[in-house]
């Protein structure tokens, strides 16, 4: 509320005009980029989504014969393969697809996990204060601080790289995230009037954080879980790239580009279509972020 | 001061801990370590006399508790594949990783805050368009990514720029500008957001209307107060830094830790591994250690809320 009043008041005052309306087009200029975010990244959900439909060939399905084909414009590529095929003869348009798939799924799962366990953190900690409070921050603390890929290594060696450690461990990533926004910004809005009134008519503590409190931390997480799906889009296939995340066969692009690593000085698009798809779709995310974050929570720093 | 240093030194202890204990759980769960130690056909007796050998028979939190003396004396087990100290082992590749993070690191601050500090004065130039252009796309390339990038146009399309290794200065390039390029692209968007916040400060109008010099207003009274959040950051993305370190060593076969760890891993050499992480994170925690108490130094408010 009373941000509200001050940029009233700073609106109405005459020499600050000129700034505000450059910032009004400011905004827009940032929510169109959000617009293309949005275009990337609904492109990569409707391949991965669709990826029986809109793959020429399964994600495994070899052809010995025309193995390590290059693309279909270079001088002995085929229109069958038009992104090339691997050391396999597996179709790389094929597979870049499908691992959409993997790459997806998995990031949004770990994504869904650290917002439920980071959300409900923050919210508990923030209300109630206390040891749980000062528990929560510390670990926050200690593992922010921390070179978080070494551990995700180390995490994922010593375990079995199953896919729900892999999830745990990108979900290990995020949560201190959530948590440590939710926290604070329920620290701001449990001292406002109506959370007061709340307490004062005698709503249950339960009440009182799912009606009240949740509620108006939502704008930060949903800005929150764009920027974080990037992130962990990122950390899956930094692992897959290490062998430590999705196992082949799965398709990821990870797994793909150590593939490509391989064969990076004879068959240059190996390397180069997984680590495209990789960036539209981290680029459509961090867009898409950008452009929520304005509309929502121009304020919110994440 | 020796009240900051006590209080960040109590604080610290809990993070070292609770990564000797994470590495403990780690090889707890790793599996039975005499399946992993002893040849398969080793009998039950061998196995229960090699327990009884290496305490692996005790309780479980005693066996921690060992764990942690051992340590608190600097032995960090022995590694299986090289038969020494794995602390040892770690040591040597040490040099290497700092090496590349120290090369990167000053290749991203000497660019990025130039390019910033112009983005902001030259608001919506074309230098700034391109300049933030440059900056979304190094925050969403993956950086083992860049460095195959990197590799196919400098090594193998111009062949300029040896392809992998480290000895000469040519073999530090592709590296060190691989892994600058994030932090590059954080610390170039962060200077030039904290610039346009600073330059719209009331101060920096009074600098201007007292007929200081556009050069001055900026590098003295803009810059100085930008800086030290950036330098706040820079401190914060070390481990990020380092991460992005182990994925360079492995793309560029750079003989630091990042590549020790995967080698480890693959030679199933745990102590390695774990001796790795437990020195990398108390070296972490050493250097925020030291960047809260320069900063206690260097702050004076940050002494009196400690």
């Amino acid at each position: 509320m009373a941000t509200a009043q001050r940029s009233l008041v700073l609106e109405s005052a005459g020499p600050r005009r000129e700034v505000r309306g450059h910032e009004t087009l400011r905004r827009l200029g940032r929510i169109r980029t959000g617009l293309v975010g949005a275009v990337l990244l609904a492109l990569v959900l409707a391949a991965a989504l669709g990826a029986p439909l809109l793959a020429p060939y399964g994600p495994n399905e070899q052809a010995l014969a025309n193995r390590l084909r290059p693309p279909a414009w270079a001088s002995d590529g085929t229109l069958a393969h038009v992104l090339g095929t691997d050391p396999l003869g597996r179709d790389m348009l094929s597979r870049v697809i499908w691992a959409a798939q993997t790459s997806l799924s998995i990031a949004g799962v770990s994504v869904l996990v650290a917002m439920s366990f980071g959300v409900a953190l923050g919210l508990l900690s923030g209300y109630y204060g206390g040891w749980l409070d000062a528990v929560t921050m510390r670990v926050a603390d200690i593992q922010l601080s921390f070179p978080y890929l070494l551990l995700a290594i180390a995490v994922m060696a010593l375990l079995q790289p199953t896919l729900a450690n892999l999830i745990i461990v990108l979900a290990l990533r995020s949560w201190v995230v959530y948590a440590r926004t939710v926290r604070g910004s329920v620290l701001s809005v449990k001292e406002r009037e109506f959370v007061e009134a709340a307490i004062a008519i005698g709503a249950s503590d339960l009440r009182i954080i799912v009606r009240h409190l949740a509620p108006n931390v939502l704008a930060p997480i949903i800005v929150i879980s764009s920027f974080q799906l990037a992130e962990l889009i990122i950390a899956e296939s930094s692992l897959s790239f290490l062998g430590l995340g999705v196992q082949p066969p799965t398709p990821s692009w990870g797994g793909m580009l150590s593939q490509g690593r391989e064969y990076l000085t004879t068959a240059w698009w190996l390397a180069v279509f997984p680590g495209l798809a990789i960036i539209l779709t981290v680029l459509g995310t961090n867009l898409f972020g950008d452009g929520l974050r304005d509309a929502l929570d121009p304020r919110l720093k994440v | 001061m020796a009240s900051v240093v006590l209080s960040r030194l109590v604080q610290a202890v809990p993070s070292v801990l609770g990564v000797t204990l994470i590495a403990f759980v780690l090889l707890q769960a790793s599996g039975d370590l005499t399946t992993l130690l002893l040849p398969a056909e080793a009998s039950d007796e061998v196995r229960a006399a090699f327990r009884r050998a290496y305490g692996l028979d005790e309780p479980i939190p005693v066996q921690y508790l060992h764990y942690l003396s051992r340590l608190a004396q600097g032995d960090f087990g022995r590694s299986f594949a090289y038969n020494r100290p794995a602390s040892q082992v770690v040591l040597e590749r040490l040099p290497a990783t700092l090496e590349l993070s120290a090369v990167a690191m000053a290749i991203a601050v000497a660019l990025a805050i130039p390019a910033g500090i112009i983005s902001a004065v030259r608001r919506n130039s074309l230098f700034d368009r391109l300049s933030m252009g440059v900056v979304l796309l190094g925050q969403s390339v993956p950086t083992f990514w860049l460095g195959m990038l990197l590799i196919l146009v400098f090594a193998v399309q111009f062949q300029v720029l040896p392809v992998s290794g480290r000895g000469s200065l040519a073999q530090l390039v592709l590296p060190s500008v691989t892994l600058a390029m994030w932090l590059l692209a954080l610390l170039a968007r962060l200077t030039r957001s904290g610039m346009l916040e600073v330059l719209s400060q009331d101060y920096i109008r009074t600098a201007r209307a007292k007929g200081l010099g556009e050069l001055s207003v900026t590098t003295r009274h803009a810059l100085r107060n930008t800086l030290i959040p950036i330098v706040t950051v820079i401190g914060l993305q070390i481990g990020s830094l380092l991460g992005g370190a182990v994925m360079t060593e492995t793309v560029f076969a750079w003989p630091g830790i990042g590549t020790l760890v995967l080698d480890s891993i693959l030679k199933r050499d745990y102590p390695v591994v774990l001796a790795a992480l437990i020195m990398v994170a108390a070296g972490f925690v050493l250097i925020n250690l030291l960047i809260d108490v320069l900063y206690a130094y260097l702050d004076p408010r940050v002494k009196r809320s400690a």
